[in-house]
């Protein structure tokens, strides 16, 4: 039934940290050996070990530069950066993608908002595809059906896994800890309080989408420029009168018998 | 967006095949002529090999027929049910016409009535689509229902002219016909210039406050679903030529043929250049309509960088 439930009991989604992604692609691979075993069809690869290989993901990882007004390069303006951009289905509430589908293959749960593709009727026409904004559904080449993140609904309710495992696989991979699963539709869950404190986003709420999932902004950086008695700082120029702990007792025990070298200096 | 071939030909002869039905169900030809009743025969001729075309681009096409059930959301379903539904009226008078030379007067009405729905449930599918800015107007439904009439009005001049010996009013009919629908679709592709609407690189990624934002790394090295699907896009001179060619093919040539066959009503060369008109539109129609993909920018290509797609 591809009309939206009027409003779900909870809203599962994730949140993810774009200051602590460190772009390390594990989330896209521990994703894609889940969901390949698990829900429905598995996600194919073309040419796997060809020119060109390529294949089905649900989640992928984009990578961004950002800037400030003036700079042209990385770094030539203090607060440039580079952010690593996880993207997944964001499980929207008002999600096109379900309302386009001809077929009733496409639904969104009353009970938890997860948007899923029923594969044993989707017909594989695209048009979903084409609704959803942020490229979260891709068409399995080899089987003709669309492939979506499923919020790994095979894992969460799943008794028969331990327990600290039923969490999305992206989740409960990711090394640096930028991944968040919880019910964004509850003020008082982990995951709601995390998106207040720390002022947490929809991507192109232009689109009316309304997302479920929510970024999180790359924290306040102090620029490079006052970061000039940090111990990379100490170790590569002259000025070291001042460094202290771990560089200072470096500094004093290599001068002790020589009086005219200084780290850093050949 | 990616211009494939079955959408292109789905939506150029149907659009074709509707138009035609239309103006025969208003009753524009006499049903003992053999125009009135070979035209019948093409409308659904035009119509059927659209439809059929169009499921050529279906990943899994055995679940085809649950495109019908989702109606009460999806103009993809709709335009499905609406076919069919019109179907019923269109064989019922072509039967009539074919074979009792007769034209029932309401049914005529009902049928050009669902067959322009259907064909506005076509553009729908299309301007329904907010990630697509250029298709996500009013001006999509208005090019397609006019370039439907236009091209069933050409078709029907032609037919008038072979097997009646002169088209009357038709050819008249068909160039004001022409002319409109071409310039709904001037104002369609002037909106080229608002690009993805409200969406930038800074709304897809949230990071517009921190700077200018720039794709460093694409997900994947090489292509995918998506930058295939949504990133086709066609050069920006390559564009403006097919353009000028579409508008040569789809309006000039048959505008003008058409005013000559006016001038000449009944001679062999009105009939030529009647054929002709029919053959220069649909030859202009299909690069039109493979400009309305080729030229469509995708939201998602945002998240590639923007122009990271564009030269294809
Ligand atoms: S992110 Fe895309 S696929 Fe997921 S619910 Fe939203 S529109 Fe649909
Ligand atoms: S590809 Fe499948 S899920 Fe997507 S709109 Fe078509 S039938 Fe529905
Ligand atoms: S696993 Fe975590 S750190 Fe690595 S790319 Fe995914 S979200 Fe980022």
């Amino acid at each position: 039934m591809t009309t939206l439930p009027q409003s779900t009991d909870k809203k599962l989604g994730l949140v993810i940290d774009l200051d602590t992604c460190v772009g390390c692609h594990a989330c896209v691979i521990a994703c894609k050996e889940w969901n390949t075993g698990g829900y429905g069809s598995a996600l194919s690869d073309q040419q796997p070990y060809g020119a060109e290989p390529e294949g089905s993901f649900l989640n992928r990882i984009h990578t961004f530069e950002i800037v400030p007004e003036g700079g042209e390069v990385i770094d030539q303006s203090a607060d440039s950066r580079v952010v690593h951009f996880p993207k997944s289905c964001l499980h929207c509430e008002d999600a096109p993608c379900v309302t386009v589908c001809p077929t009733g293959a496409s639904y969104k749960r009353a009970e938890d908002g997860i948007v899923l593709v029923d594969e044993d009727k989707c017909m594989g026409c695209g048009l979903c595809a084409w609704s959803c904004a942020y490229g979260a559904r891709e068409m399995d080449i080899s089987a003709g059906i669309m492939k979506k993140c499923t919020l790994c609904v095979d894992r969460i309710y799943n008794e028969t896994i331990p327990e600290v495992d039923r969490i999305p696989s992206c989740v409960r991979t990711c090394p640096a800890g930028a991944r968040h699963f919880g019910d964004l539709g509850d003020p008082q869950s982990d995951v709601s309080i995390l998106v207040a404190e720390r002022g947490g986003f929809d991507l192109m709420p232009e689109q009316g989408n309304k997302p479920t999932n929510k970024y999180l902004p790359p924290r306040e950086r102090k620029p490079l420029s006052d970061a000039v008695n940090t111990g990379f700082e100490a170790a590569n120029s002259d000025n070291v009168g001042d460094a202290t702990g771990f560089f200072g007792w470096i500094d004093k025990t290599l001068s002790k018998g020589s009086n005219n070298s200084k780290v850093g200096e050949e | 967006m990616h211009p494939a071939y079955s959408v292109i030909f789905f939506t150029t002869l149907t659009g074709a095949g509707y138009g035609l039905a239309a103006l025969l169900g208003f009753g524009l030809a006499d049903p003992t002529m053999l125009s009135a009743k070979l035209g019948y025969f093409l409308a659904l001729g035009l119509i059927t090999v659209g439809l059929l075309s169009s499921t050529l681009h279906l990943g899994n096409p055995k679940n085809a027929i649950r495109a019908f059930s989702q109606w009460r959301s999806s103009w993809l379903s709709r335009e499905g049910v609406l076919a069919i539904v019109t179907f019923v009226p269109v064989t019922i008078l072509a039967y009539t016409n074919i074979f009792m030379d007769m034209h029932i007067g309401w049914l005529g009405w009902v049928s050009a009535v669902l067959s322009m729905m259907t064909v506005y449930s076509t553009s729908m599918i299309y301007a329904s689509i907010r990630t697509v800015n250029l298709w996500n107007t009013w001006l999509t439904s208005a090019s397609y229902l006019l370039f439907s009439n236009a091209g069933g009005a050409v078709i029907l001049t032609a037919l008038l002219a072979l097997f009646e010996g002169g088209s009357g009013d038709m050819p008249k009919i068909a160039i004001v016909a022409l002319v409109v629908a071409w310039i709904a679709k001037w104002f369609w592709n002037k909106r080229q210039s608002e690009g993805y609407g409200g969406s930038t690189m800074a709304t897809a990624t949230g990071l517009g406050h921190l700077g200018k934002v720039r794709l460093l790394e694409r997900p994947h090295a090489m292509e995918n679903y998506l930058t295939r699907e949504m990133g086709f896009r066609v050069a920006r001179k390559h564009a403006a030529k097919l353009w000028n060619i579409a508008v040569l093919m789809g309006l000039l040539v048959p505008a003008v043929m058409l005013a000559i066959a006016f001038g000449l009503q009944g001679s062999t060369t009105a009939i030529l250049l009647s054929v002709i008109a029919v053959i220069t539109h649909m030859i202009g129609m299909l690069v039109e309509r493979w400009l309305f993909f080729a030229t469509a920018k995708h939201a998602v290509s945002l998240y590639y960088g923007d122009t990271a797609l564009d030269v294809k």
